[in-house]
Protein backbone atom coordinates (compact mmCIF):
# COMPACT_ATOMS: atom_id res chain seq x y z
CA UNK A 1 0.00 0.00 0.00
CA UNK A 2 1.60 3.00 -0.93
CA UNK A 3 1.95 6.00 1.43
CA UNK A 4 -0.32 8.53 0.01
CA UNK A 5 -3.15 7.17 -2.21
CA UNK A 6 -5.14 4.39 -0.69
CA UNK A 7 -5.78 2.14 -3.62
CA UNK A 8 -9.68 1.41 -3.98
CA UNK A 9 -10.01 -0.94 -6.43
CA UNK A 10 -12.89 -2.17 -8.38
CA UNK A 11 -13.34 -6.09 -8.75
CA UNK A 12 -13.09 -7.35 -12.42
CA UNK A 13 -16.94 -9.41 -13.23
CA UNK A 14 -16.04 -12.52 -15.09
CA UNK A 15 -18.29 -11.91 -18.08
CA UNK A 16 -21.54 -9.69 -18.52
CA UNK A 17 -24.77 -10.50 -20.84
CA UNK A 18 -26.66 -9.18 -22.60
CA UNK A 19 -29.79 -7.44 -22.66
CA UNK A 20 -32.22 -10.10 -22.93
CA UNK A 21 -36.30 -10.08 -22.85
CA UNK A 22 -36.15 -12.97 -20.06
CA UNK A 23 -33.44 -11.11 -18.02
CA UNK A 24 -35.39 -8.21 -17.65
CA UNK A 25 -38.28 -10.21 -17.02
CA UNK A 26 -36.32 -11.46 -14.01
CA UNK A 27 -35.39 -7.88 -12.84
CA UNK A 28 -39.20 -6.92 -12.99
CA UNK A 29 -40.00 -9.63 -10.74
CA UNK A 30 -37.45 -8.63 -8.57
CA UNK A 31 -38.61 -4.78 -8.62
CA UNK A 32 -42.36 -6.22 -8.02
CA UNK A 33 -41.99 -8.62 -5.36
CA UNK A 34 -39.03 -6.33 -3.31
CA UNK A 35 -41.98 -3.46 -2.54
CA UNK A 36 -44.28 -3.38 0.59
CA UNK A 37 -46.52 -1.40 -1.59
CA UNK A 38 -46.91 -4.52 -4.50
CA UNK A 39 -47.38 -7.37 -2.05
CA UNK A 40 -49.80 -5.60 0.39
CA UNK A 41 -51.54 -4.40 -3.07
CA UNK A 42 -51.83 -7.92 -4.05
CA UNK A 43 -52.65 -9.42 -0.24
CA UNK A 44 -55.64 -6.87 -0.68
CA UNK A 45 -56.65 -7.76 -3.70
CA UNK A 46 -56.82 -11.45 -3.17
CA UNK A 47 -58.62 -10.68 0.39
CA UNK A 48 -61.15 -8.76 -1.09
CA UNK A 49 -62.01 -11.34 -4.09
CA UNK A 50 -62.39 -14.57 -1.68
CA UNK A 51 -63.59 -12.50 1.70
CA UNK A 52 -66.52 -10.79 -0.15
CA UNK A 53 -68.26 -13.89 -1.63
CA UNK A 54 -68.04 -15.38 1.47
CA UNK A 55 -69.23 -12.52 3.72
CA UNK A 56 -72.11 -11.85 0.57
CA UNK A 57 -72.57 -15.68 0.92
CA UNK A 58 -73.28 -15.62 4.58
CA UNK A 59 -75.55 -12.06 5.26
CA UNK A 60 -77.61 -13.70 2.45
CA UNK A 61 -77.69 -17.35 4.06
CA UNK A 62 -78.89 -16.00 7.58
CA UNK A 63 -81.18 -13.33 5.97
CA UNK A 64 -83.06 -15.64 3.89
CA UNK A 65 -85.48 -16.86 5.87
CA UNK A 66 -86.64 -13.00 6.17
CA UNK A 67 -86.48 -12.02 2.11
CA UNK A 68 -89.34 -11.63 0.05
CA UNK A 69 -90.21 -13.34 -2.86
CA UNK A 70 -89.19 -10.90 -5.00
CA UNK A 71 -85.66 -10.17 -3.35
CA UNK A 72 -84.93 -13.74 -3.25
CA UNK A 73 -85.54 -13.70 -7.17
CA UNK A 74 -82.92 -10.97 -7.59
CA UNK A 75 -80.06 -12.86 -5.83
CA UNK A 76 -78.15 -14.60 -8.36
CA UNK A 77 -75.20 -17.26 -6.88
CA UNK A 78 -72.36 -15.66 -9.66
CA UNK A 79 -73.31 -12.27 -8.48
CA UNK A 80 -72.69 -13.12 -4.97
CA UNK A 81 -69.43 -15.59 -6.22
CA UNK A 82 -67.80 -12.68 -7.93
CA UNK A 83 -68.90 -9.34 -5.42
CA UNK A 84 -64.98 -9.19 -4.96
CA UNK A 85 -64.00 -9.02 -8.31
CA UNK A 86 -65.80 -5.58 -8.16
CA UNK A 87 -64.01 -4.44 -5.56
CA UNK A 88 -60.19 -5.88 -5.72
CA UNK A 89 -60.15 -4.79 -9.60
CA UNK A 90 -59.84 -1.16 -7.99
CA UNK A 91 -56.46 -2.31 -6.26
CA UNK A 92 -55.14 -4.10 -9.24
CA UNK A 93 -55.54 -1.11 -11.30
CA UNK A 94 -54.17 1.23 -8.72
CA UNK A 95 -51.49 -0.88 -8.44
CA UNK A 96 -50.97 -1.33 -12.34
CA UNK A 97 -50.59 2.51 -12.18
CA UNK A 98 -48.28 2.49 -9.20
CA UNK A 99 -45.39 -0.17 -10.94
CA UNK A 100 -44.68 2.32 -13.84
CA UNK A 101 -45.26 5.55 -12.04
CA UNK A 102 -43.46 5.12 -9.14
CA UNK A 103 -40.38 4.63 -11.31
CA UNK A 104 -41.00 8.00 -12.41
CA UNK A 105 -41.88 9.61 -8.70
CA UNK A 106 -38.60 8.45 -7.45
CA UNK A 107 -35.79 8.54 -10.51
CA UNK A 108 -36.12 4.88 -10.88
CA UNK A 109 -36.69 4.65 -14.37
CA UNK A 110 -33.74 6.79 -15.50
CA UNK A 111 -31.51 3.33 -14.02
CA UNK A 112 -34.33 1.00 -15.63
CA UNK A 113 -33.50 2.93 -19.18
CA UNK A 114 -30.31 3.37 -18.86
CA UNK A 115 -29.70 -0.59 -17.78
CA UNK A 116 -32.26 -0.86 -20.67
CA UNK A 117 -31.75 2.20 -23.10
CA UNK A 118 -33.95 0.36 -25.93
CA UNK A 119 -36.79 0.81 -23.37
CA UNK A 120 -39.84 -1.10 -24.95
CA UNK A 121 -38.04 -4.50 -23.21
CA UNK A 122 -38.86 -3.06 -19.51
CA UNK A 123 -42.84 -1.90 -20.87
CA UNK A 124 -43.26 -5.45 -22.17
CA UNK A 125 -41.71 -7.18 -19.05
CA UNK A 126 -43.72 -5.17 -16.36
CA UNK A 127 -46.92 -5.72 -18.50
CA UNK A 128 -46.15 -9.97 -18.48
CA UNK A 129 -44.84 -10.61 -14.92
CA UNK A 130 -48.07 -8.12 -14.03
CA UNK A 131 -50.13 -10.11 -15.95
CA UNK A 132 -48.63 -13.37 -15.09
CA UNK A 133 -48.92 -12.51 -11.24
CA UNK A 134 -52.30 -11.20 -11.02
CA UNK A 135 -53.25 -14.38 -13.36
CA UNK A 136 -51.72 -16.76 -10.55
CA UNK A 137 -53.61 -14.59 -7.79
CA UNK A 138 -56.97 -14.60 -9.65
CA UNK A 139 -57.81 -17.51 -11.23
CA UNK A 140 -57.37 -19.63 -7.50
CA UNK A 141 -59.09 -16.49 -5.82
CA UNK A 142 -62.56 -16.78 -7.76
CA UNK A 143 -62.41 -20.68 -7.71
CA UNK A 144 -62.06 -20.52 -4.08
CA UNK A 145 -64.55 -17.26 -4.30
CA UNK A 146 -66.90 -19.51 -5.76
CA UNK A 147 -66.81 -22.86 -3.67
CA UNK A 148 -66.32 -21.18 -0.68
CA UNK A 149 -69.60 -18.86 -1.03
CA UNK A 150 -71.47 -22.08 -2.73
CA UNK A 151 -71.01 -24.34 0.31
CA UNK A 152 -71.83 -21.49 2.61
CA UNK A 153 -75.18 -20.95 0.97
CA UNK A 154 -75.48 -25.15 0.73
CA UNK A 155 -75.57 -24.75 4.40
CA UNK A 156 -78.66 -22.74 4.05
CA UNK A 157 -79.87 -25.06 0.54
CA UNK A 158 -80.21 -22.20 -1.46
CA UNK A 159 -78.51 -20.69 -4.64
CA UNK A 160 -76.60 -23.79 -5.54
CA UNK A 161 -74.80 -23.75 -9.43
CA UNK A 162 -73.02 -26.47 -10.63
CA UNK A 163 -69.38 -25.49 -12.41
CA UNK A 164 -70.71 -27.19 -15.36
CA UNK A 165 -73.80 -25.36 -15.66
CA UNK A 166 -73.05 -23.44 -18.77
CA UNK A 167 -71.40 -20.11 -18.84
CA UNK A 168 -70.24 -20.75 -14.99
CA UNK A 169 -67.00 -22.04 -15.33
CA UNK A 170 -66.54 -18.87 -18.42
CA UNK A 171 -67.89 -16.52 -15.80
CA UNK A 172 -65.50 -17.37 -12.79
CA UNK A 173 -62.18 -17.66 -14.69
CA UNK A 174 -63.72 -14.58 -16.76
CA UNK A 175 -63.38 -12.69 -13.63
CA UNK A 176 -59.48 -13.61 -13.03
CA UNK A 177 -59.32 -12.25 -16.49
CA UNK A 178 -60.98 -9.37 -16.44
CA UNK A 179 -58.33 -8.71 -13.81
CA UNK A 180 -55.68 -9.36 -15.69
CA UNK A 181 -56.33 -7.06 -18.90
CA UNK A 182 -58.04 -4.73 -16.18
CA UNK A 183 -54.08 -4.42 -14.90
CA UNK A 184 -52.55 -4.09 -17.97
CA UNK A 185 -54.58 -1.11 -19.29
CA UNK A 186 -54.34 -0.01 -15.70
CA UNK A 187 -50.36 -0.53 -15.99
CA UNK A 188 -50.20 1.41 -20.00
CA UNK A 189 -52.26 4.39 -18.79
CA UNK A 190 -49.69 5.16 -16.27
CA UNK A 191 -46.97 5.00 -18.72
CA UNK A 192 -48.66 7.36 -20.49
CA UNK A 193 -49.66 9.61 -17.91
CA UNK A 194 -46.36 9.05 -16.14
CA UNK A 195 -47.90 10.46 -12.85
CA UNK A 196 -49.26 8.41 -10.15
CA UNK A 197 -52.41 10.71 -8.96
CA UNK A 198 -52.70 11.65 -12.71
CA UNK A 199 -52.65 8.08 -13.33
CA UNK A 200 -55.40 6.82 -11.23
CA UNK A 201 -57.74 9.81 -11.84
CA UNK A 202 -57.48 9.36 -15.58
CA UNK A 203 -58.35 5.46 -15.21
CA UNK A 204 -61.06 6.29 -12.26
CA UNK A 205 -62.37 9.04 -15.53
CA UNK A 206 -62.91 5.62 -17.56
CA UNK A 207 -63.81 3.17 -15.73
CA UNK A 208 -66.33 4.95 -12.83
CA UNK A 209 -67.46 8.12 -14.08
CA UNK A 210 -68.09 8.19 -18.03
CA UNK A 211 -70.14 4.93 -17.48
CA UNK A 212 -72.97 7.04 -15.17
CA UNK A 213 -72.53 9.56 -17.35
CA UNK A 214 -74.18 7.73 -20.11
CA UNK A 215 -77.43 7.66 -17.87
CA UNK A 216 -77.68 11.65 -19.81
CA UNK A 217 -78.19 10.72 -22.54
CA UNK A 218 -81.23 9.92 -24.85
CA UNK A 219 -82.10 5.65 -23.92
CA UNK A 220 -81.54 4.92 -26.97
CA UNK A 221 -77.97 6.45 -27.36
CA UNK A 222 -76.93 5.57 -23.87
CA UNK A 223 -77.98 1.89 -25.00
CA UNK A 224 -76.13 2.05 -28.37
CA UNK A 225 -72.85 3.23 -26.94
CA UNK A 226 -72.48 1.96 -23.08
CA UNK A 227 -72.05 -1.38 -24.17
CA UNK A 228 -68.85 -0.41 -26.18
CA UNK A 229 -66.88 1.18 -23.08
CA UNK A 230 -64.10 -0.53 -21.59
CA UNK A 231 -66.08 -0.90 -18.29
CA UNK A 232 -69.08 -2.63 -19.94
CA UNK A 233 -67.41 -4.67 -22.26
CA UNK A 234 -64.80 -5.74 -20.09
CA UNK A 235 -67.70 -7.32 -17.44
CA UNK A 236 -69.23 -9.17 -19.81
CA UNK A 237 -66.74 -11.98 -19.91
CA UNK A 238 -67.88 -12.48 -16.14
CA UNK A 239 -71.87 -11.85 -16.52
CA UNK A 240 -73.62 -15.01 -16.79
CA UNK A 241 -76.70 -13.16 -17.99
CA UNK A 242 -76.40 -11.04 -20.76
CA UNK A 243 -79.65 -8.21 -21.12
CA UNK A 244 -80.56 -6.97 -24.74
CA UNK A 245 -78.29 -3.85 -24.61
CA UNK A 246 -75.14 -5.83 -23.65
CA UNK A 247 -72.33 -7.24 -25.98
CA UNK A 248 -71.69 -11.16 -25.84
CA UNK A 249 -68.80 -12.50 -23.86
CA UNK A 250 -66.41 -13.26 -26.76
CA UNK A 251 -66.82 -10.04 -28.54
CA UNK A 252 -67.42 -7.99 -25.44
CA UNK A 253 -64.02 -9.66 -23.54
CA UNK A 254 -62.12 -9.35 -27.47
CA UNK A 255 -63.23 -5.09 -27.15
CA UNK A 256 -61.69 -4.79 -23.76
CA UNK A 257 -58.41 -6.86 -24.79
CA UNK A 258 -58.48 -4.27 -27.97
CA UNK A 259 -58.87 -0.98 -25.94
CA UNK A 260 -56.42 -2.67 -24.09
CA UNK A 261 -53.74 -3.12 -27.11
CA UNK A 262 -54.33 0.75 -27.94
CA UNK A 263 -53.47 1.66 -24.83
CA UNK A 264 -50.61 -0.10 -25.00
CA UNK A 265 -49.69 0.58 -28.16
CA UNK A 266 -49.70 4.34 -27.30
CA UNK A 267 -47.89 4.27 -24.08
CA UNK A 268 -45.01 2.39 -26.03
CA UNK A 269 -45.22 5.01 -28.75
CA UNK A 270 -44.47 7.41 -25.76
CA UNK A 271 -41.71 5.68 -23.85
CA UNK A 272 -39.51 5.69 -26.47
CA UNK A 273 -40.20 8.98 -28.21
CA UNK A 274 -40.20 11.34 -24.72
CA UNK A 275 -37.29 12.15 -22.47
CA UNK A 276 -37.03 10.86 -19.74
CA UNK B 1 -13.77 7.26 -25.68
CA UNK B 2 -17.02 9.50 -25.60
CA UNK B 3 -17.44 11.85 -28.87
CA UNK B 4 -19.71 15.05 -28.73
CA UNK B 5 -20.12 16.24 -31.77
CA UNK B 6 -22.32 19.39 -32.20
CA UNK B 7 -24.06 17.97 -29.42
CA UNK B 8 -27.76 20.64 -29.26
CA UNK B 9 -30.77 20.31 -27.05
CA UNK B 10 -33.65 22.74 -26.23
CA UNK B 11 -35.97 22.42 -23.56
CA UNK B 12 -39.07 24.40 -25.64
CA UNK B 13 -37.69 27.97 -25.85
CA UNK B 14 -34.46 27.41 -23.74
CA UNK B 15 -31.69 25.99 -25.29
CA UNK B 16 -29.92 24.04 -22.54
CA UNK B 17 -26.94 22.72 -24.20
CA UNK B 18 -25.50 24.45 -27.40
CA UNK B 19 -23.76 23.13 -30.15
CA UNK B 20 -20.93 21.04 -27.90
CA UNK B 21 -18.17 19.45 -29.50
CA UNK B 22 -15.45 17.62 -27.08
CA UNK B 23 -13.65 14.29 -27.08
CA UNK B 24 -13.37 12.34 -23.44
CA UNK B 25 -10.32 10.11 -23.89
CA UNK B 26 -9.91 6.54 -21.46
CA UNK B 27 -7.43 6.46 -19.13
CA UNK B 28 -7.55 9.88 -17.30
CA UNK B 29 -10.16 11.79 -15.47
CA UNK B 30 -11.41 14.15 -17.06
CA UNK B 31 -13.49 17.08 -15.21
CA UNK B 32 -16.67 18.24 -16.21
CA UNK B 33 -17.08 21.84 -14.79
CA UNK B 34 -19.44 24.66 -15.28
CA UNK B 35 -22.06 26.66 -12.60
CA UNK B 36 -25.32 24.89 -11.93
CA UNK B 37 -27.60 25.26 -14.42
CA UNK B 38 -24.50 25.54 -17.39
CA UNK B 39 -25.86 22.36 -18.81
CA UNK B 40 -23.92 19.42 -17.13
CA UNK B 41 -26.78 17.27 -16.40
CA UNK B 42 -28.17 17.53 -19.44
CA UNK B 43 -25.22 16.62 -21.15
CA UNK B 44 -25.17 13.86 -18.95
CA UNK B 45 -28.31 12.12 -20.05
CA UNK B 46 -27.91 13.30 -23.46
CA UNK B 47 -25.02 10.75 -23.31
CA UNK B 48 -27.36 8.34 -21.89
CA UNK B 49 -29.30 8.48 -24.50
CA UNK B 50 -32.53 9.61 -21.88
CA UNK B 51 -32.94 12.53 -23.51
CA UNK B 52 -32.67 12.93 -27.19
CA UNK B 53 -30.65 15.39 -28.72
CA UNK B 54 -32.22 18.31 -30.96
CA UNK B 55 -29.15 18.80 -32.92
CA UNK B 56 -25.76 17.10 -33.04
CA UNK B 57 -24.51 13.43 -31.98
CA UNK B 58 -22.86 12.00 -29.06
CA UNK B 59 -21.58 8.46 -29.23
CA UNK B 60 -19.09 6.06 -27.46
CA UNK B 61 -16.48 4.17 -29.02
CA UNK B 62 -18.84 5.28 -32.34
CA UNK B 63 -22.17 3.95 -31.08
CA UNK B 64 -24.85 5.40 -29.70
CA UNK B 65 -25.49 4.35 -26.20
CA UNK B 66 -28.77 2.84 -26.95
CA UNK B 67 -27.03 0.29 -29.52
CA UNK B 68 -25.21 -1.38 -26.68
CA UNK B 69 -26.05 -4.70 -26.29
CA UNK B 70 -24.76 -5.21 -22.46
CA UNK B 71 -24.88 -1.03 -21.38
CA UNK B 72 -23.88 -1.57 -18.45
CA UNK B 73 -20.86 -2.79 -19.40
CA UNK B 74 -19.79 -0.37 -21.78
CA UNK B 75 -21.22 2.40 -19.05
CA UNK B 76 -21.59 3.27 -15.22
CA UNK B 77 -23.38 5.98 -14.34
CA UNK B 78 -24.35 8.53 -11.35
CA UNK B 79 -26.90 10.86 -12.33
CA UNK B 80 -26.81 14.02 -9.90
CA UNK B 81 -30.76 13.75 -10.05
CA UNK B 82 -31.40 10.10 -7.57
CA UNK B 83 -32.61 7.45 -9.47
CA UNK B 84 -33.44 4.88 -7.00
CA UNK B 85 -37.44 3.45 -5.81
CA UNK B 86 -37.00 5.40 -2.16
CA UNK B 87 -39.10 1.75 -1.11
CA UNK B 88 -36.65 -0.65 -2.40
CA UNK B 89 -33.86 -1.76 -0.61
CA UNK B 90 -30.17 -1.50 -1.93
CA UNK B 91 -29.78 -4.97 -2.17
CA UNK B 92 -33.02 -5.09 -3.94
CA UNK B 93 -32.31 -2.19 -6.29
CA UNK B 94 -28.56 -3.38 -7.50
CA UNK B 95 -30.20 -6.76 -7.82
CA UNK B 96 -32.74 -5.45 -10.16
CA UNK B 97 -30.66 -3.78 -12.17
CA UNK B 98 -28.31 -6.51 -12.24
CA UNK B 99 -30.73 -9.29 -13.34
CA UNK B 100 -31.09 -7.03 -16.61
CA UNK B 101 -27.76 -8.29 -18.23
CA UNK B 102 -27.66 -11.73 -16.03
CA UNK B 103 -25.47 -10.36 -13.97
CA UNK B 104 -25.09 -12.36 -10.29
CA UNK B 105 -25.38 -11.79 -6.83
CA UNK B 106 -22.47 -12.46 -5.88
CA UNK B 107 -21.31 -9.40 -7.81
CA UNK B 108 -24.17 -7.14 -6.19
CA UNK B 109 -22.69 -8.28 -2.57
CA UNK B 110 -19.31 -7.83 -3.66
CA UNK B 111 -19.98 -3.90 -4.39
CA UNK B 112 -22.61 -3.84 -1.38
CA UNK B 113 -19.25 -4.24 0.50
CA UNK B 114 -17.24 -2.31 -1.73
CA UNK B 115 -18.78 1.34 -1.01
CA UNK B 116 -19.45 0.09 2.62
CA UNK B 117 -23.21 -0.61 2.50
CA UNK B 118 -23.12 -3.74 3.96
CA UNK B 119 -24.81 -3.19 7.58
CA UNK B 120 -27.72 -1.38 5.75
CA UNK B 121 -28.49 -3.15 2.66
CA UNK B 122 -31.11 -4.53 3.66
CA UNK B 123 -32.96 -1.43 4.45
CA UNK B 124 -35.09 0.57 1.86
CA UNK B 125 -33.38 3.52 0.40
CA UNK B 126 -35.74 5.62 1.17
CA UNK B 127 -34.01 5.95 4.97
CA UNK B 128 -30.79 6.36 3.75
CA UNK B 129 -28.65 10.06 4.25
CA UNK B 130 -27.72 11.76 1.27
CA UNK B 131 -24.85 10.69 1.46
CA UNK B 132 -25.44 6.82 1.68
CA UNK B 133 -27.71 7.16 -1.47
CA UNK B 134 -24.51 8.50 -3.27
CA UNK B 135 -22.35 5.47 -2.40
CA UNK B 136 -25.54 3.24 -3.75
CA UNK B 137 -25.22 5.24 -7.18
CA UNK B 138 -21.40 4.58 -7.48
CA UNK B 139 -22.29 0.79 -6.63
CA UNK B 140 -24.78 0.94 -9.20
CA UNK B 141 -22.49 2.87 -11.81
CA UNK B 142 -20.09 0.07 -10.83
CA UNK B 143 -22.19 -2.97 -11.12
CA UNK B 144 -21.62 -3.81 -15.01
CA UNK B 145 -17.93 -3.19 -14.76
CA UNK B 146 -18.19 -0.48 -17.29
CA UNK B 147 -15.38 0.89 -19.52
CA UNK B 148 -16.89 4.34 -19.15
CA UNK B 149 -17.85 5.69 -15.92
CA UNK B 150 -20.12 9.08 -16.13
CA UNK B 151 -20.29 10.49 -12.27
CA UNK B 152 -22.57 13.80 -12.24
CA UNK B 153 -21.27 15.24 -8.80
CA UNK B 154 -20.42 12.44 -7.16
CA UNK B 155 -19.05 13.97 -3.77
CA UNK B 156 -22.05 15.60 -3.34
CA UNK B 157 -23.33 14.74 0.04
CA UNK B 158 -20.22 12.71 1.45
CA UNK B 159 -18.33 13.24 4.16
CA UNK B 160 -14.53 14.11 4.40
CA UNK B 161 -13.76 10.42 4.51
CA UNK B 162 -15.73 9.24 1.46
CA UNK B 163 -14.72 12.19 -0.58
CA UNK B 164 -11.37 11.18 0.13
CA UNK B 165 -12.28 7.75 -1.04
CA UNK B 166 -14.03 9.01 -4.24
CA UNK B 167 -11.28 10.55 -5.22
CA UNK B 168 -8.78 7.26 -5.26
CA UNK B 169 -11.74 5.27 -6.42
CA UNK B 170 -11.50 7.88 -9.72
CA UNK B 171 -8.01 7.95 -9.69
CA UNK B 172 -7.94 4.10 -9.83
CA UNK B 173 -10.79 3.13 -12.19
CA UNK B 174 -8.78 5.74 -15.01
CA UNK B 175 -5.49 4.25 -13.92
CA UNK B 176 -7.15 0.59 -15.03
CA UNK B 177 -8.07 2.38 -18.68
CA UNK B 178 -10.94 2.96 -18.13
CA UNK B 179 -12.71 6.71 -19.10
CA UNK B 180 -13.85 8.33 -16.29
CA UNK B 181 -15.99 11.49 -16.88
CA UNK B 182 -16.81 13.55 -13.36
CA UNK B 183 -18.59 16.69 -13.58
CA UNK B 184 -18.76 19.30 -10.59
CA UNK B 185 -19.48 22.92 -9.65
CA UNK B 186 -16.49 22.46 -7.30
CA UNK B 187 -13.13 23.91 -8.57
CA UNK B 188 -11.16 22.47 -5.35
CA UNK B 189 -12.21 18.91 -5.68
CA UNK B 190 -11.48 18.65 -9.53
CA UNK B 191 -7.79 20.25 -9.01
CA UNK B 192 -7.15 17.03 -7.03
CA UNK B 193 -8.99 14.68 -9.31
CA UNK B 194 -9.22 15.84 -12.70
CA UNK B 195 -6.21 15.56 -15.52
CA UNK B 196 -8.73 17.19 -18.05
CA UNK B 197 -11.51 19.53 -18.10
CA UNK B 198 -13.90 20.49 -20.00
CA UNK B 199 -14.93 23.67 -19.10
CA UNK B 200 -19.28 24.76 -20.07
CA UNK B 201 -20.79 27.63 -19.36
CA UNK B 202 -24.71 28.46 -20.36
CA UNK B 203 -24.64 25.16 -22.55
CA UNK B 204 -21.92 26.62 -24.82
CA UNK B 205 -17.91 25.05 -24.45
CA UNK B 206 -15.66 27.65 -22.24
CA UNK B 207 -12.74 25.48 -22.23
CA UNK B 208 -11.27 21.88 -22.66
CA UNK B 209 -7.83 21.35 -21.43
CA UNK B 210 -5.43 20.47 -18.65
CA UNK B 211 -5.57 21.11 -15.25
CA UNK B 212 -2.46 22.93 -15.73
CA UNK B 213 -3.08 25.15 -18.70
CA UNK B 214 -6.37 26.10 -17.42
CA UNK B 215 -4.39 27.56 -14.39
CA UNK B 216 -1.70 28.84 -16.39
CA UNK B 217 -4.12 30.38 -18.90
CA UNK B 218 -6.10 32.01 -15.95
CA UNK B 219 -3.69 33.35 -13.43
CA UNK B 220 -1.33 35.58 -16.60
CA UNK B 221 2.09 35.11 -14.83
CA UNK B 222 1.96 36.95 -12.09
CA UNK B 223 5.15 37.01 -10.20
CA UNK B 224 5.03 37.69 -6.27
CA UNK B 225 8.57 39.42 -5.17
CA UNK B 226 9.95 40.34 -1.63
CA UNK B 227 12.99 42.58 -1.14
CA UNK B 228 14.34 45.06 1.26
CA UNK B 229 14.93 47.27 -1.82
CA UNK B 230 11.32 46.90 -3.11
CA UNK B 231 10.43 50.86 -4.14
CA UNK B 232 13.96 49.96 -6.69
CA UNK B 233 13.00 46.54 -8.00
CA UNK B 234 9.85 47.85 -8.79
CA UNK B 235 11.40 51.03 -10.90
CA UNK B 236 13.95 48.45 -12.31
CA UNK B 237 11.05 46.13 -13.89
CA UNK B 238 8.55 48.32 -14.18
CA UNK B 239 7.61 48.56 -18.27
CA UNK B 240 5.43 49.16 -21.04
CA UNK B 241 4.04 45.53 -20.79
CA UNK B 242 4.34 45.15 -17.32
CA UNK B 243 2.40 46.11 -14.39
CA UNK B 244 3.40 46.25 -10.63
CA UNK B 245 1.30 46.07 -7.82
CA UNK B 246 2.03 46.30 -4.01
CA UNK B 247 -0.29 44.83 -1.64
CA UNK B 248 2.04 45.49 1.56
CA UNK B 249 4.95 47.33 1.63
CA UNK B 250 8.12 45.12 0.54
CA UNK B 251 6.49 42.63 -1.53
CA UNK B 252 5.92 43.27 -5.47
CA UNK B 253 2.81 41.37 -7.07
CA UNK B 254 4.73 42.01 -11.21
CA UNK B 255 2.63 40.63 -14.18
CA UNK B 256 4.29 40.25 -17.69
CA UNK B 257 7.99 38.92 -16.62
CA UNK B 258 8.63 35.61 -15.51
CA UNK B 259 10.36 34.85 -12.49
CA UNK B 260 13.96 34.74 -14.18
CA UNK B 261 13.63 37.95 -15.78
CA UNK B 262 12.90 39.33 -12.55
CA UNK B 263 15.55 36.87 -10.63
CA UNK B 264 18.03 38.32 -13.91
CA UNK B 265 16.78 42.04 -13.43
CA UNK B 266 17.54 41.63 -9.39
CA UNK B 267 20.83 40.29 -10.10
CA UNK B 268 21.90 42.63 -12.42
CA UNK B 269 21.48 45.55 -9.88
CA UNK B 270 22.74 43.95 -7.07
CA UNK B 271 19.20 43.75 -5.21
CA UNK B 272 18.59 41.31 -2.09
CA UNK B 273 15.17 38.61 -3.07
CA UNK B 274 13.82 37.47 -0.16
CA UNK B 275 11.43 35.68 -1.94
CA UNK B 276 10.50 34.89 -5.30
CA UNK B 277 7.62 33.01 -6.69
CA UNK B 278 5.38 32.23 -9.88
CA UNK B 279 1.79 32.63 -8.38
CA UNK B 280 -0.50 30.30 -10.09
CA UNK B 281 -4.37 31.60 -9.84
CA UNK B 282 -6.11 28.38 -7.46
CA UNK B 283 -8.22 26.57 -10.00
CA UNK B 284 -11.28 28.10 -8.21
CA UNK B 285 -9.77 31.54 -9.65
CA UNK B 286 -9.34 30.39 -13.26
CA UNK B 287 -12.95 28.98 -13.33
CA UNK B 288 -14.38 32.54 -11.80
CA UNK B 289 -12.27 33.97 -14.30
CA UNK B 290 -13.14 32.05 -17.46
CA UNK B 291 -16.89 31.99 -16.47
CA UNK B 292 -17.50 35.28 -15.24
CA UNK B 293 -20.07 35.68 -18.37
CA UNK B 294 -21.49 32.38 -18.91
CA UNK B 295 -23.05 32.21 -15.48
CA UNK B 296 -26.63 32.04 -15.73
CA UNK B 297 -27.85 33.04 -12.79
CA UNK B 298 -25.94 36.09 -11.10
CA UNK B 299 -26.12 36.90 -7.13
CA UNK B 300 -29.53 38.19 -6.67
CA UNK B 301 -31.28 36.47 -9.36
CA UNK B 302 -33.82 33.95 -8.69
CA UNK B 303 -31.89 30.90 -9.31
CA UNK B 304 -33.82 28.40 -10.95
CA UNK B 305 -33.72 24.44 -11.21
CA UNK B 306 -30.82 23.19 -13.14
CA UNK B 307 -32.47 22.78 -16.40
CA UNK B 308 -36.00 22.38 -14.79
CA UNK B 309 -36.62 19.26 -16.79
CA UNK B 310 -35.41 17.03 -14.06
Amino acid sequence: MSNVVHVVSVPRLAETGKVTQARVALSEWTKLHSLRSTRWSLVVAVILTIGLPLLFATVVGTHWAHMAPRERANRHPLDIALAGVNLSQLAIAVLGVLIITGEYSTGMIRASFTAVPRRLPVLWAKLGVYAFVVLVLAVPSVLLAFWGSQKILAQHHILQISLTHPGVLRSVLGGAAYLVVLGMFAMAVGAIVRNTAGGIATFAAIFFVVPPLMNILPTSWNNAISKYLPDAAGRDVFSLTHGPHDLAPGPGFALFCGYTALVIAIAAVLLVRRDT
Amino acid sequence: MIEARGLTKDYGEKRAVDGLDFDVRPGVVTGFLGPNGSGKSTTMRLILGLDAPTAGTVTLDGKHYRDFAAPLHEVGALLEARSVHTGRSAYNHLLALAQTHGIGKRRVNELVDLVGLHEVARKRAGQFSLGMGQRLGIATALLGDPATLLLDEPSNGLDPEGIHWIRNLLKSLASEGRTVFVSSHLMSEMALTADHLIVIGRGRLIANTSVDEFVQRASGGLVRARSPQAMRLRELVTGPDVSVESGEPGVLEISGLSPQQVGEIAAAHSIVLHELTPMQASLEEAFMELTREDVEFKAGEVAADEEGAA
